[in-house]
């Protein structure tokens, strides 16, 4: 914890806190949210609110926070876990990738081990090898997390740490679409020895597109028969009302420590996991 | 009907036919994705382990597997198996049985599984106690060096008995580790 405050101390940041209990949300297909008592939920991620400091007038922000999914329990998943999101007003995904690689090698050095090899992969570039397609040219989610699951995320285990990026435009979450390409947008993921460490964007500054995308997760959510959440307003007023050019990235901390200190599972770095309660 | 969800450690399940038992699960998902279930599974009849990844929510059915006691009787081209209760008979190729065939003695009773009302593997009772048929003559007095030397016993399974062990003792054996415990009074 203090190697990661030093890092974002040194490079301008400053720490803020956002509320874990919220009265809305970003909706996403796939991750089921923890309710609360009053209409509150608990947050999956700081997200929202922490644009919303963007839009405010922040240019650089970090924080360390408790984010919390619904029924995610295994080796690397904790139903309450430890976030780090940090956001930068004025920069791309491409200068995150340079920032979470400085703090995961800072990371690896506090604690006296040697940091893997950093490389980057484009997912078309990685699913054509490991795959045998290019989930840009014909988007098929389930097939996209099937493989990516069965074939491509073993497939990086030994290839230390891997930034796979330009995901493609039906993955795009809050992410930009690319201006020069529109089949991919500006969002990677790190994964460090096959476990996905990090999840960082340019952000989408379009309010309608964003709100699109958030009933579009929602839809998608009925169609599960998940139920749908609230859709925070609040947000979409923010972006509506300017959000400036940023990029955004999500770690999980448990899991780059357990990984630094080459553990098999996040409950091993955890005082109280879901097992011990 | 099981789901992905159910996926433990232990449970059985049928899968393109055949009987397979969860040796490992655990959950996996990407973070904007579906959840999955990444599994080992043995196959229960070949014994052979593979890896299958199951997305959340896919069906399967229960194993149909059942236990029954048995005695066996005797062994000629294969092995006879009787129900003590309704006097049925089984017969059971060597193949099937492995190395535990040369464990098998008269009378002993044995759990047998079946799949589907097929017989497709046999459980010894943990211990048994057999005789020795075959050994080099015993070392008189030496019961503490801890030496051994190899002897068949009458079932026909080789084993390392110690040097005080003579033909025709009687001795207790573990089925799992195939190894000698004590010798017993008969």
């Amino acid at each position: 914890m203090q190697t990661i405050r030093s890092f974002f101390d040194e490079s301008g940041y400053v720490e803020i806190e956002t509320p874990c209990l919220v009265p809305a949300t970003v909706p996403e297909a796939h991750v089921d949210l923890v309710g609360a008592d009053g209409g509150l939920l608990l947050q999956a991620s700081p997200e929202p609110q922490m644009k919303r400091l963007l839009a405010d007038g922040w240019n650089r922000i970090y924080q360390i926070t408790r984010a919390f999914r619904a029924g995610e329990h295994g080796p690397w998943h904790n139903p309450e876990f430890t976030l780090l999101e940090w956001y930068r007003t004025g920069a791309v995904y491409d200068d995150l990738m340079g920032e979470a690689e400085g703090l995961v090698r800072r990371l690896y050095a506090a604690v006296g081990r040697e940091p893997p090899p950093f490389a980057r992969l484009a997912v078309d570039e990685a699913f054509s090898r490991w795959a045998g397609w290019k989930p840009s040219r014909t988007w098929d989610e389930e097939r996209f997390f099937g493989d990516l699951v069965r074939a491509v995320e073993p497939a990086m285990i030994p290839l230390g740490a891997v930034f796979l990026h330009d995901y493609p435009a039906g993955a795009s979450s809050l992410a930009r679409i690319r201006p020069d390409d529109p089949s991919v947008c500006e969002r990677f993921e790190l994964y460090v020895q096959g476990i996905e460490i990090a999840n960082g964007f340019t952000e989408l500054t379009d309010a309608a597109e964003q709100r699109s995308r958030l009933e579009e997760a929602n839809a998608e959510r009925a169609r599960r028969g998940r139920p749908a959440y609230p859709i925070d307003e609040k947000f979409l007023l923010a972006l509506e009302a300017g959000l400036p050019p940023c990029a955004g990235i999500a770690l999980g901390v448990d899991r780059v420590v357990a990984v630094i200190l080459g553990f098999d599972s996040i409950a091993d770095v955890m005082s109280f996991p879901r097992s011990r309660l | 009907m099981y789901e992905t969800s159910d996926l433990r450690k232990n449970l059985k399940i049928q899968m393109d036919g055949d009987p397979y038992v969860v040796i490992e699960a655990q959950f996996v998902k990407p973070g904007k994705g579906v959840a999955f279930t990444r599994t080992k599974l043995r196959n229960m009849i070949t014994g052979n382990v593979i890896e299958r990844t199951f997305r959340s929510g896919e069906k399967f059915e229960q194993a149909d597997l059942r236990e029954q006691t048995l005695q066996f009787l005797y062994a000629d081209d294969s092995y006879h198996f009787m129900n003590t209760e309704t006097f049925e008979q089984l017969e059971l190729p060597g193949e099937l049985l492995g190395e535990d065939r040369l464990f098998l003695i008269e009378n002993l009773n044995v759990s047998v599984l079946f799949f589907n009302a097929r017989p497709i593997g046999l459980t010894l009772p943990t211990f048994i106690e057999v005789a020795v048929t075959e050994t080099e003559p015993g070392l008189r007095g030496d019961t503490a060096t801890g030496s051994t030397k190899p002897a068949i016993i009458a079932s026909g399974a080789k084993i390392q008995v110690p040097l005080f062990i003579n033909e025709g003792d009687w001795i207790k054996v573990d089925t799992r580790s195939k190894e000698y415990i004590e010798r017993v009074k008969r």
